[in-house]
């Protein structure tokens, strides 16, 4: 495909799937009604008042939600990638995931408010990865290995840790809540979860993307990257401190998604190829427009919504195989 | 002659048992070191103390004049490039944009490589002749494109020396020889190489210098055809060796080093 076109495609991608998240749903809303909603709220002008807050309130929040979510668990999931010189990693590799969802867990046991089950989300996906990074550093074993070893021996932890409190939760009310959680939803973002994941996700996002170039150089290997004027063990810190940043905010406030860390950036690399510093904004745009399309899927595929970490997956799955057997190209 | 690289009395211990001892030598401006020993003879992590990815317990590496422990990996890379031996990174990375990360320690922290990057990198590739891989996919390439393209990716970071750790050594006995007489034109063109490698006759072949090693001791530095003889490749490698100079139609008159195992030496190894 010619590369200007292709341009064009990704530019185009996000925005007809954002202005088309709009209009669909329980509350039909059209183009026109919502170009004249959109036009009405910041230059004034007489409103019908529900359309208003449907596309305010809730419409809004759920659709930078999605997108911001989509695109902080891709490109965590590349930088990743591109760090453990592995195409099968994810971004809950080193913990994150695991923590933070142990952390929702506790919070809602212990019959917390909304906010500080994300706040605890957050807090526990940060400390599991720390947690981890102290592993691997206590060990002095090869880096990449000693990571991966600290990462899973910190998601078993925590997983082990979820399963005890689902075990004595009151199988009335706490249990399907901790369950539904964990499953994953957009359904209940609100404006203010989104100003809470704005900060982490700007600091993640800008420095996944100052370091992009060198994240080539990273996956060539410890020794060659040092010996091309790398200071690696500062770079895999400011990764993985990204990472953990974006991938413990999108857990906090949408739960466990699978899947997108692991797939779009190998879908991305299908398209425009390995080099970090293209690949990275293509991730971020296919994350974004990825997770809204499934999360519309989600919101409005029966009376009753489906968790969207079931949907990611299982549509997550077979396109992986599809990507798997016709880009074999991207993996070896 | 301005010394580039100086290896003073340079010991390396792991887990108590020492693996260098007291190693020295020196690589003048546009000399190509060779770097000889069997298997074990302590090459590998000698090149390690060299590069800074090891720390020797005594001793110092010095380049430049200044130690080498003590510089960043980015100033240390801008004068000092390193070929690893070809293999391949888990991803497709195009010849082009491999060679462009030789500029990574020429770039101020955060930047992307511009315009004037490309252009070195693609003189890189020109030096070598290879400047059709520039759009291949690196890790289709064969061993021996591989290895040129990680050549070029030295030469992009302009380095003052290159060390190489036994490039040639996965590669079929026509590429070996592609490889080598790269090298050594390299050197003649007043790049200073460090080469490790196991095999004496490519040290007779292009080294202006040769060190020889066993068990993480220096047996002796010289020339290669005072250094490479019968008596210290029986030392060496435990077998018998002939020697022959030879003239090559470039009027270049080398030695070679061809191997005539005793039967008993067979029985011994067997």
């Amino acid at each position: 495909m010619h590369s200007s076109l292709k341009n064009l495609i990704l530019i185009l991608l996000p925005v007809t799937a954002f202005l088309f998240s709009f209009a669909i749903g329980r509350y039909a809303v059209s183009i026109p009604q919502l170009m004249s909603t959109l036009y009405g709220h910041y230059f004034g002008g007489v409103m019908e008042t529900n359309l208003e807050t449907v596309v305010f309130n809730i419409r809004l929040p759920r659709i930078f939600a999605a997108m911001l979510v989509g695109a902080a668990l891709s490109t965590a999931g590349a930088a990743y990638q591109g760090m453990f010189k592995n195409p099968l990693v994810s971004p809950d590799i080193l913990g994150a995931s695991a923590g933070a969802g142990f952390g929702a867990c506790l919070a809602i046991y212990l019959s917390q408010s909304g906010l500080i089950i994300q706040i605890s989300a957050f807090l526990f996906g940060l400390a599991a990865v720390f947690l981890a990074y102290l592993i691997n550093v206590k060990l002095d074993y090869d880096p990449i290995l000693g990571l991966v070893l600290g990462g899973i021996l910190i998601s078993t932890l925590f997983s082990s840790g979820t399963g005890v409190l689902k075990y004595f939760a009151d199988a009335n009310d706490k249990l399907p809540a901790i369950t539904f959680w964990l499953m994953g939803s957009l359904s209940s973002v609100d404006k203010r979860d989104l100003l809470m994941v704005l900060i982490p996700m700007s600091i993640g996002f800008t420095s996944l993307f100052l370091v992009r170039w060198r994240l080539n150089v990273l996956a060539f290997g410890e020794e060659e990257a040092r010996s091309l004027g790398i200071n690696t063990k500062r770079l895999r810190l400011i990764v993985i401190i990204s990472s953990t940043l974006v991938t413990a905010a999108s857990v906090s406030i949408c739960g466990m998604v699978g899947w997108i860390g692991l797939v779009i950036p190998h879908l991305a690399r299908a398209i425009v190829g390995p080099n970090y510093s293209i690949l990275m904004p293509v991730t971020f745009i296919i994350g974004a427009t990825y997770l809204l399309l499934i999360d519309d899927v989600a919101r409005c595929l029966g009376s009753v919504e489906v968790p969207l970490g079931i949907l990611t997956s299982l549509i997550g799955v077979p396109f992986f195989i599809f990507i798997f057997k016709k880009n074999v190209r991207g993996w070896k | 002659m301005e010394v580039v690289l100086e290896v003073e009395s340079v010991s390396y211990c792991y887990d108590q048992s020492r693996i260098l001892h007291e190693i020295s030598f020196m690589v003048e401006a546009g000399e190509l070191v060779c770097v000889l020993g069997p298997n074990g003879c302590g090459k590998t992590t000698l090149l390690k103390n060299i590069l800074g990815l090891l720390t020797p317990s005594s001793g110092f590496v010095r380049i430049d004049g200044k130690d080498v422990q003590k510089l960043s990996p980015k100033k240390l890379a801008q004068v000092m490039g390193y070929i690893p031996q070809a293999h391949n990174p888990p991803f497709p990375f195009k010849v082009f944009d491999v060679v462009l990360m030789g500029r990574t320690a020429h770039l101020s922290s955060l930047a992307l490589p511009n315009k004037k990057d490309e252009e070195i990198a693609y003189e890189s590739l020109a030096k070598l002749n290879i400047t059709h891989l520039k759009d291949k996919i690196y890790t289709k390439l064969s061993g021996g494109e591989r290895q040129l393209v990680l050549i070029a990716r030295a030469l992009a970071q302009q380095p003052k020396i290159l060390i190489m750790d036994e490039p040639t050594i996965s590669l079929d006995f026509g590429k070996q020889n592609v490889v080598l007489e790269h090298v050594r034109l390299l050197s003649q063109k007043g790049i200073s190489i460090l080469m490790v490698t196991h095999d004496p006759g490519h040290a007779l072949f292009c080294a202006d210098k040769v060190v020889t090693l066993k068990k993480g001791r220096l047996l002796k530095i010289g020339l290669p055809q005072d250094v490479i003889s019968e008596d210290s490749m029986r030392d060496m490698y435990d077998t018998e060796v002939r020697i022959a100079k030879l003239k090559l139609p470039d009027e270049r008159t080398i030695c070679v080093c061809v191997p005539v195992p005793r039967a008993s030496e067979i029985c011994m190894s067997a």
